[in-house]
């Protein structure tokens, strides 16, 4: 190993590569959500106001996982927590 | 790149530093034009006609069209909470679309201002709670039985939190793949790409986002203020 700030850095990049990938879970849930969503509607045309804003908000909750991933992806990429404290060592 | 948020003066009261940011002048803004807004509203519309025409007509529209969804989703005793959630749903929907302008970082993409917000619903969670159902809210804590408690505390404390991370992700991860857009991709993309980006994450995005925070959170204050048995 060379360098061993570089190997911090690829393993930061590699777990945001990660908790990014959540977001396939996420949609597959809220695809799952808006699919059943669309079932209702079609059996009863007449509910669609009430049903729409009952989705939107499944929706947003299904959506929390994801948006915990990102910002966990982003928290490992920028302010990187684990590389400020094992700068001392490296450098 | 950087994303940090700009730092734009220090003042210091003793020992303490009070840090004045990008985001907090950028909100200030907005507030300052929503209060000139309510203003201008409040001089033209001295004396309310009976028979509303032209601009009247506009604003009851609006307010009307919200009263409804506060009374759909929080209740119709809860319908004195709509005017917090108006200025709310205003501010959040300017702020997530200030990043249209040219340099300007969206207050929202900085997690203290979608914080401070949710952390306003949990308030109001608690005080709508113990003002309409009392002793059985407290109760409520400690159903099925009372080994929950910390659970139900714990799952008390995530509602303000998750609240602020979807609006606060959701407006930062637009923010971030604009500005990478504008960094990284050729001229020749950079025509055509952006204004779509900012149609999409800005406009469509900001709007969808902050409906969602202000339903999610009268949804939240109107569970809390439902006793069990009523629905």
């Amino acid at each position: 190993m060379q360098n061993p700030l570089a190997f911090v850095m690829a393993i930061a990049y590699i777990s945001a590569a990660i908790a990014v990938f959540n977001g396939f879970l996420t949609t597959i849930g809220q695809a799952r959500i808006a699919c059943a969503a669309l079932e209702g509607i079609a059996r009863q045309p007449e509910a669609r106001g009430p049903l729409t804003t009952s989705m939107i908000i499944s929706l947003a909750f299904a959506e929390t996982g994801g948006i915990y991933g990102l910002v966990i992806a982003l928290i490992v990429l920028f302010p990187n927590p684990i590389l400020n404290q094992f700068y001392m060592y490296l450098v | 790149m950087n994303f940090d948020v700009r730092n734009l003066g220090v003042i210091n009261i003793g020992p303490i530093e009070i840090w004045i940011t990008e985001s907090i002048v950028v909100a200030w803004a907005i507030m300052a034009l929503l209060i000139v807004f309510a203003i201008i509203v409040r001089v033209k519309l001295r004396n309310f006609k009976d028979i509303p025409t032209g601009f009247q007509n506009f604003v009851e529209i609006i307010v009307e069209a919200f009263e409804g969804l506060v009374i759909r989703s929080a209740g119709p005793k809860l319908a004195w909470i709509g005017g917090w959630f108006f200025t709310v749903f205003a501010f959040l929907m300017l702020s997530n679309m200030s990043g249209l302008i040219l340099f300007i970082r969206p207050p929202t993409a900085d997690w203290p201002v979608p914080l401070g917000l949710a952390l306003i619903t949990f308030l109001l969670i608690h005080f709508a709670g113990i003002r309409y159902r009392g002793w059985d809210y407290i109760k409520s804590f400690f159903e099925p039985i009372f080994i929950f408690f910390p659970v139900n505390v714990l799952g008390e404390i995530s509602k303000p939190i998750a609240l602020s991370f979807r609006l606060f992700g959701n407006v930062l991860g637009g923010m971030i793949l604009v500005s990478l857009v504008y960094g990284l991709a050729p001229m020749v993309v950079q025509l055509f790409l952006p204004p779509v980006l900012h149609l999409y994450f800005d406009v469509f995005a900001g709007t969808l986002q902050a409906f969602i925070f202000t339903v999610l959170s009268l949804t939240f204050v109107g569970v809390a203020a439902t006793h069990s048995s009523e629905t």
